[in-house]
């Protein structure tokens, strides 16, 4: 392993600080995954019999998997006894991550130690795929955007890790569980350190890759293997637009690496389909990943694995690798307005349309799916519209107040499922019409939640109101000063797509607050729907889960405060800002057009003032709309009508995509291509030639000739005839005719 | 005188051709194969009386092999008549391939 | 390493012994241990032991023997290394020449590899008429090498008809119920191509330049590969007639679409072996003749603009269109069986898109998809001989009663999809990427393929390793037994090496892939004018 690094001027400040072990880094989780992969595998594993073709029965062993009922048919969700392994593991797991995250911090201090750090700190490894003028080295990039990515995904996946020793402390796959768990995070390390598109890309597709394998943990359950195989397809389809993407910078840049990319990407015309058609297809690729319109349908079902895998990585991480990418790619898409509005228009929709359907959904971890939609499509209006610091500001403060609701979701279901158990009923324990009043029995959590719900809701001096108003302002600002402004979109002035936006994230920003705040009402407030019996069981979660519940709710409040607005001297102005100029500061100012809007304080009072009234406003709708106690438990509530049910049929857009495009693909397949093609034309044809005559069909060519062949010989053999005197006469046939021939010459 | 021989020759060994190739018994074959070589001894003969001696020495040479021949021949016969108990040139197709 | 092996002569006489050795073990092996009773099952009696034993020792042997070829081989030079010739038959210019460049050589390692592998694979599988059987695989690894070293067009030839023989009958006695059908159909495709490469090869060897011998004007026939190269004459219109003797061999056995509809009756009814050796192995023959005759020698008629696109069409076709059969087959290895169309389909394309990348990833597909799809027939008839069937229908969340073997085939369809830290994206990459410089819209259609390949492999994985067990017959399989444990070790070790680091692989091919390109770069404007007449 070479360790070179890239020399700019010298060797960069960061060499031979604790950031030469960035290399760690990723490889603590990796070494995880490994360890915690050979206790799972070993544990699971019976060898087999030399033979196996023998008659079985007699040496194999019954299904390996829990000792109680449940049986072969059963899932592979309940058992009595913790794992063998699972002290060993729950030391790993959680272990490695904090092991990363100190290093994580530790590096981070050395970084602010330096001051001022204009260069990205390159370490090379290896010669990955060098072919021709494709040179592409196994190599990390740490600069201050990665930094924060970095800091997010091991702090936060250090605190879900720890909360998952407790929830799925009784899982007979814990070891199975973490090692995926880790494996994820290695992979999410490895995209966010990735010094260009390639690596990036192998830790795009291996977070997709683990979600997979993850949302489909439960695999017995068939909705759960589905739900996974569907995440991981339509992921492909936004793949799909990457690698477009990447083969189209090559081709017009003939680099790959970041630093070159943005160093030769001024070859490009400003504006112009080259440019424009890369970020389009970046784009596509975080449709896919942070699931954006119109790829987004596999994030709700991706609900169906383990709750602390929905936080860290459908709401924490991976799904926040597309704002990543764009962030990282600011060079490109500071160049292409047209794609930037393409961005921003779409992730304004795509917040309006799922903050609607979260306004009806009855599972808890469904509205938060969709929350997570929504608050994503508000991202990518950030980094759209040029204001990446934004748009990365808003990622780090959902990454802790959404965890925080994933989490503290999780507590109530780890709740309600001991009560069920308890009980042995099969109610659904995720669905708040039978949840209710849980504040009195779990009042930390209930505390906590609403710490988050405030946050997401935008209400100040909560995380959620600083990032989401940077947004929302910027967008407002922007649609009269910058290139998006002045760029025309579909032949619609950029200024007006816009002004659009700004009223549509208003509108979500209102639904947000309804939804988040019914799901508190209908959760923690009101009656309890539970049953009599079960409510003795509701209690608080333990500790261990519990406790990082505390820590992300004090970031939930906490966490705005790192990029204080002008406008609010009190506290650190910019403080992320700064931190991340050097990364994205001049492609901020190429799409502002040259020059930062600027904003009277009188302006930004009045913006501020209107997002908190809105979020105010949406709070205030949901406890006077909003009646509890009519609430029916699951087993007993009527039917939505109307349009309600539109939504809570989330628009019925996965049967029409079903409709659209998975059976006329499958069918087409099938009767045309395989039946009609191959079997129909190319195999008749063949059999043509091949067909034996002892088939029903009639003999094709090849058995034809053969039979022809053995006629002629038939009749050849016919001058044997063994007969002396037949002999004589063909003696005398041949000499008549030999002297016939000599005669008439 | 040379003419009317040489006619007589050819009628005899033209006798002779026919005899082979439809007579059925082996025997009755053997004798018109010696009628060929006799009607092919005449014609020598024939031929000597103008041209030279050399044609009458060739009939000793042919007489010999005709005397052979029909040795071997008939003790072929025998042979066949051992084993197939006829001498019917129809039947006989050992040689059939 | 190098210098030792070369002061012990390994350049001399590794690649005749390679062509010998496995010959020489066939006979042997046909005379070890004693001919089975008819129907005997000579595994449970012990029968087998001897010819198996037998013949992979010396598969073993044939392996380490060419692993030397990985240092001995220098990456630095463009002609051909470990060289043999020897004269054979003088009065038809016809000699046994054997030699290696960066493509053949990891083909040849392949081949050494999987072979080996394939042969420790048969222990159990294999249960009547062993010692005929690991004869066969012998000979046909002689065949198999003897292609990829020849570099005399006639040796070329004998030993491309040499392969078939012991695969039409590993297929029609060992295979499944309809193997008669599937072994005749494939003799008979594979032979139409092969006669009508024989006339072109009769062609080029004769129709060399006139020389004066014992004072009269002759054409002295030649039928080496250089001379072929470079010396041979024909016009521009025989160029195109002789490509498409040439195609047409080539392209049945690729299998280019719409050629192709042997493969599934061929894979589907071969036991797993032949499975194994007909896709890793067999499959790259046809490409490889691309590489290495077909277009170096006619370059002009293969670049030539209307057969350029038809093949890169083609090839897309054969992408797509493999990938959505794949989708909807009920056959698990028929499955794995299109999916090889799809794969090779992206070989076509890196080869004719003629980019350094894209010929460079088309090798890399090569060496892959034989890696990976290797593997997936190896686990599918490790499957198989537990539970005798390959419906997919028949399983389904067996994932829990054979937790390795569920590991093992997941790994192996990510290889197979392409996820990157895994070998097939090497591949598949650096195809498209380079194929889009020169070909951009096939490129992006082929690019969909990520989408489709993700979406039959994942569906066929998911009923049968996950959903309910609801089958009685499979809560009691029993999981993987150590040989076969070993058996796939190396094959994942490959599959991880060459997604991380396959620096190495790319190194040594990339002269050759250099050289092929600028050949048929600089040769196809070029001899179009001189070749006219």
């Amino acid at each position: 392993m070479l360790l070179q690094h890239a020399a700019t001027a010298g060797a960069h400040p960061l060499e031979g600080t604790v950031a030469s072990y960035l290399w760690l880094l990723p490889l603590l989780p990796l070494l995880g995954f490994v360890l915690n992969g050979l206790l799972s595998l070993t544990s699971a594993f019976h060898l087999g019999p030399d033979d196996p073709s023998a008659d079985h029965g007699t040496g194999s062993h019954p299904v390996a998997h829990d000792e109680t009922g449940g049986g072969a048919h059963g899932d592979d969700h309940h058992a009595v006894q913790r794992h063998r392994y699972a002290g060993l593991v729950s030391l790993i797991g959680p272990g490695v991550l904090i092991a990363a995250f100190g290093l994580a911090l530790a590096i981070f201090l050395a970084m602010r130690g330096l001051g001022e750090m204009h260069a990205p700190f390159v370490q090379r490894y290896f010669s990955w795929m060098t072919v021709g003028d494709l040179v592409l080295d196994a190599s990390f990039q740490l600069d201050q955007l990665s930094m924060v990515m970095v800091l997010i995904i091991t702090g936060v996946g250090a605190l879900i890790h720890l909360f998952s020793v407790g929830y799925m402390r009784d899982d007979p796959g814990y070891p199975r569980y973490f090692a995926y768990l880790n494996l994820f995070v290695f992979f999410m390390l490895v995209l966010v350190l990735g010094a260009n598109y390639p690596i990036l890309f192998i830790g795009w597709e291996g977070v997709g890759l683990c979600s997979y394998l993850l949302i489909g943990f439960w695999f017995s359950e068939k909705a759960n293997a589905d739900a996974g195989k569907k995440a991981f397809i339509v992921n492909r389809i936004g793949d799909f637009g990457f690698l477009i993407a990447m083969f189209m910078l090559f081709a017009n840049l003939g680099r790959l690496d970041f630093l070159g990319v943005n160093a030769t990407a001024g070859q490009l015309q400003f504006g112009g389909v080259v440019v424009t058609a890369i970020c389009l297809f970046i784009f596509l690729g975080c449709a896919g990943k942070s699931a954006q319109i119109p790829l987004y349908v596999w994030l709700p079902d991706a609900m169906a694995g383990p709750t602390p895998v929905s936080a860290l990585i459908h709401a924490a991480t991976m799904v926040t690798a597309g704002v990543y990418l764009i962030a990282r790619s600011n060079v490109l898409f500071s160049m292409a307005p047209a794609a930037g509005l393409t961005v921003v228009l779409i992730g304004g929709l795509t917040a309006v349309f799922a903050a609607s359907i979260g306004l009806k959904q009855w599972d808890i971890k469904k509205v938060l799916a969709y929350s997570t939609v929504s608050q994503l499509g508000y991202m990518f209006v950030g980094v759209g519209s040029g204001a990446y610091v934004a748009g990365v500001f808003h990622l780090m403060t959902h990454a802790f107040f959404k965890a925080l609701l994933f989490l503290g979701s999780g507590s109530v279901i780890y709740a309600m499922h001991a009560a069920y158990h308890a009980t042995h009923s099969h109610e659904d324990a995720q669905d708040m019409r039978n949840m209710g009043g849980m504040k009195k029995y779990m009042p930390v959590t209930w505390v906590l939640m609403w710490a988050a719900t405030l946050a997401i809701a935008g209400v100040p001096p909560f995380a959620g109101f600083f990032s989401k108003d940077e947004i929302l302002g910027s967008v407002f600002l922007r649609a009269s000063h910058s290139t998006l402004a002045d760029a025309h979109w579909l032949g619609i002035p950029g200024s007006y797509i816009l002004y659009l936006v700004y009223v549509i994230g208003l509108a979500a920003a209102f639904m947000t607050a309804v939804y988040m705040t019914r799901m508190m009402i209908y959760t923690f407030h009101g009656p309890n729907r539970t049953g009599e019996k079960e409510r003795e069981h509701l209690r608080e979660a333990p500790w261990i889960m519990t406790g990082p519940l505390v820590v992300l709710g004090v970031l939930s409040v906490i966490g705005g405060w790192f990029n204080i607005p002008a406008a609010l001297p009190v506290g650190p102005i910019g403080a992320l800002d700064r931190w991340l100029e050097p990364v994205v500061g001049e492609s901020a100012l190429r799409a502002a057009g040259g020059t930062l809007p600027e904003a009277t304080h009188s302006l930004e009072y009045s913006l501020i003032a209107v997002a908190i009234v809105i979020a105010l406003a949406g709070i205030g709708f949901a406890f006077a709309r909003l009646k509890p106690q009519r609430l029916l438990p699951k087993a007993q509530a009527p039917a939505e009508h109307g349009f309600g049910r539109v939504l809570e049929n989330k628009y019925y857009v996965d049967e029409a995509y079903d409709a659209a495009v998975v059976q006329p693909v499958v069918d087409v397949s099938r009767g045309l291509l395989w039946r009609g093609i191959d079997v129909g034309v190319i195999d008749r044809l063949t059999r043509l030639i091949v067909q034996s005559k002892d088939d029903d069909a009639a003999p094709g060519a090849v058995p034809m000739g053969g039979w022809v062949t053995r006629a002629v010989g038939y009749l050849g053999s016919q001058l044997q005839s063994g007969r002396v005197g037949t002999y004589a006469w063909v003696l005398v046939v041949g000499v008549l005719f030999v002297l016939g021939a000599f005669s008439f010459r | 005188m040379l003419a009317e021989s040489l006619f007589f020759s050819a009628v005899l060994f033209t006798i002779g051709v026919v005899g082979v190739l439809t007579r059925r018994n082996a025997i009755i074959v053997f004798m018109c194969v010696e009628l060929m070589l006799n009607a092919v001894n005449l014609t020598f003969v024939a031929f000597a009386r103008v041209y030279g001696v050399a044609g009458q020495v060739f009939v000793f040479f042919v007489m010999t092999v005709a005397a052979a021949e029909a040795a071997v021949g008939l003790a072929i016969i025998i042979a066949l008549f051992r084993h197939k108990q006829t001498v019917d040139l129809s039947n006989i197709n050992l040689l059939k391939g | 390493m190098r210098d030792f092996l070369l002061s012990i002569g390994y350049n001399y006489w590794i690649l005749p012994t390679l062509l010998a050795l496995p010959l020489l073990g066939a006979l042997l092996v046909l005379f070890t241990g004693r001919r089975g009773a008819e129907g005997e099952d000579e595994v449970a009696s012990g029968a087998a032991r001897g010819p198996r034993v037998l013949a992979t020792a010396v598969f073993a042997l044939e392996f380490v023997l060419s692993l030397g070829l990985w240092w001995a081989f220098d990456p630095t030079f463009d002609g051909w290394q470990h060289s043999f010739d020897r004269a054979w038959i003088p009065s038809w210019g016809i000699r046994f020449t054997l030699g290696l460049d960066g493509i053949s050589l990891m083909m040849v390692l392949l081949t050494t590899f999987i072979m080996l592998l394939a042969s420790y694979g048969s222990f159990t599988s294999i249960r009547r008429k062993t010692r005929a059987y690991y004869a066969l695989l012998l000979v046909l690894t002689t065949g198999m090498l003897g292609v990829f070293m020849a570099l005399d067009l006639f040796l070329f030839y004998v030993m491309w008809e040499a392969m078939l023989i012991p695969m039409y009958f590993i297929v029609g006695i060992w295979g499944g119920e309809r193997r008669i059908y599937a072994s005749l159909k494939f003799f008979i495709y594979t032979m139409l191509g092969s006669l009508l490469m024989l006339v072109g090869i009769v062609y080029l060897g004769t129709h060399q330049p006139l020389t004066t011998v014992n004072g009269v004007l002759t054409a002295v026939p030649n039928f080496s590969y250089e001379a072929a190269l470079n010396t041979a004459q024909f016009t521009q219109r025989g160029a195109l007639w002789l490509f498409g003797a040439f195609f047409l061999a080539f392209a049945v056995k690729v299998p280019m679409f719409p050629l192709h509809t042997w493969l599934p009756d061929a894979h589907v009814e071969a036991p797993t072996a032949g499975s194994v050796v007909l896709a890793s192995i067999m499959l790259k023959l046809g490409t490889f003749g691309f590489l290495r005759l077909a277009v170096p020698l006619f370059p002009t008629a293969a670049m030539h603009p209307a057969v350029r696109t038809t093949v890169l069409v083609l090839a897309v076709i054969g992408i797509v269109y493999g990938a959505l059969v794949s989708l909807v087959q009920p056959d698990f290895k028929k499955l794995v069986a299109y999916s090889s169309v799809s794969h090779l389909g992206f070989v076509m394309l890196g080869i004719f898109a003629l980019t350094v990348q894209s010929v460079q990833g088309a090798l890399m597909v090569m060496i892959n998809h034989g890696l990976s799809t290797g593997a997936l027939f190896f686990l599918i008839g490790m499957i198989y001989e537990r539970r005798h069937t390959r419906l997919i229908e028949s399983y389904g969340g067996i994932a829990r009663v054979v937790p390795m073997f569920a590991a093992l085939l997941t790994l192996v369809t990510f290889s197979s999809i392409g996820v990157p830290g895994t070998n097939g994206f090497i591949g598949e990459f650096l195809v498209l990427i380079g194929a889009f410089r020169t070909t951009p819209v096939l490129s992006l259609i082929a690019t969909t393929t990520v989408i489709t390949s993700a979406a039959y492999l994942l569906w066929a994985i998911q009923r049968i390793l996950f959903n309910a067990l609801d089958k009685r017959e499979n809560e009691h399989v029993p999981d993987l037994n150590r040989r076969e444990l070993i058996l796939m070790a190396p094959l994942v070790a490959g599959i991880i090496w060459l997604g991380v680091y396959p620096a190495p692989v790319l190194r040594r091919m990339e002269v050759s892939a250099e050289k092929f390109v600028r050949h048929v770069e600089s040769k196809s404007a070029v001899r179009t004018a001189a070749r006219e007449r």
